[in-house]
């Protein structure tokens, strides 16, 4: 950001230059409405996150959205069972852009211990994952380093991400379909 | 009153050839039922009101693939109320043909334990109002509880053998 600090030519309250990128990205980054995806004990982690001791709204994400369709990051705790995994990919295909992910836990981000028949071994098999947090459960203090990440990545991230070559290839190695309507 | 001893003797009286291996462990009487004739046995001692098995508790599944033609065991477990008494009967099916009367119209109940004995074992309930997958994914295409199949999921490549029993 640019400041014109020649106080004899701007004389009164002056201004601030910048990129729309970076002042949207900022904004984004510090009003971020999760999706909580909670399956089980790292369920429980975040509901300890969200409490007063550990106090998400801190960072302008205490609005949870239990709609997909108004959520700005998928917080996925928990594991996933196969039989699952379509529910899941359905509700991060019915979020609008922009949007990020964030897995929480060995179990969502790998299958955990459930090496068996029945687990999805790690959710980046159905849905593009941004920040992964180990652990099992994670703390809370590991969950909101990862909300960090997020905020780092949210913060640099283009206006106009949806549009570039590498998130189509990305969608298309997922399988998920852009909609006409988002992608010109 | 009946007991243990008491209901086997009527049991015995009732089927006097298609009942063997009674055995008394855990207090609890089992026997083994030739498996045509389990919906029958069954069928008479829901509807008998002096024995008042009103109660069907589980219907579950076992693999044996070392006992050849007996490798798949069907268990039942059914409760009077009136007499206080549980009675756990087993029947035997072979692998080349896994199936077994359907005691849905008995115990509604039934119903969805036995999908679930046929999600795991592909065990088929013949006249069964609706046999197809309750717990796994639809698009499985096999029983996972089969001891056939190994327990971890062949498509993962990255976790250490070390760490889950396997060398």
């Amino acid at each position: 950001m640019g400041k014109i600090d020649d106080e004899k030519v701007i004389n009164g309250e002056g201004y601030q230059l910048t990129t729309l990128d970076k002042a949207i990205g900022l904004a984004r980054a510090n009003s971020v409405w999760p999706l909580p995806f909670a399956t089980s004990c790292c369920g429980i982690e975040f509901m300890a996150t969200m409490g007063s001791a550990y106090d998400m709204s801190r960072f302008g994400m205490e609005r949870l959205s239990f709609s997909p369709r108004q959520a700005d990051l998928l917080i996925v705790a928990g594991t996933i069972s196969k039989k699952l995994g379509p529910v899941l990919k359905q509700v991060y295909e019915q979020m609008a852009e922009p949007k990020w992910v964030l897995s929480v836990g060995a179990c969502a981000s790998s299958g955990g211990i459930f090496d068996t028949y029945s687990v999805l071994q790690g959710i980046d098999r159905i849905i593009p994952v941004d920040v992964y947090v180990p652990g099992c459960p994670p703390r809370p203090e590991q969950i909101i380093d990862g909300v960090m990440n997020i905020h780092k990545l949210v913060k640099k991230e283009s206006i106009r991400r949806r549009y570039s070559a590498e998130y189509k290839d990305l969608m298309k190695e997922y399988k998920i379909e852009l909609k006409e309507d988002n992608v010109k | 009153m009946l007991n243990n001893e008491t209901l086997l003797t009527q049991l015995e009286a009732l089927f006097p050839s298609d009942l063997s291996n009674a055995d008394f462990s855990f207090d609890l009487l089992t026997v083994e039922v030739e498996s045509s004739k389990l919906r029958t046995l069954i069928a008479t001692l829901q509807k008998d009101d002096s024995l008042g098995f009103a109660f069907l508790t589980l219907i579950g599944g076992v693999h044996y693939p070392e006992d050849v033609d007996r490798e798949f065991a069907v268990v039942y477990h059914i409760h009077s109320w009136k007499h206080k008494i549980r009675l756990r009967l087993k029947a035997f099916l072979p692998l080349s043909n896994p199936s077994i009367d359907s005691i849905c119209d008995i115990y509604p109940s039934a119903n969805w334990m036995e999908r679930e004995t046929y999600d795991f074992y592909g065990i088929i309930f013949t006249n069964h109002p609706d046999l197809r997958r309750i717990l796994n994914e639809d698009s499985m295409d096999y029983f996972p509880l089969r001891k056939e199949y190994t327990l971890e999921d062949g498509t993962r490549e990255d976790k250490d053998d070390r760490f889950f029993g396997r060398f």
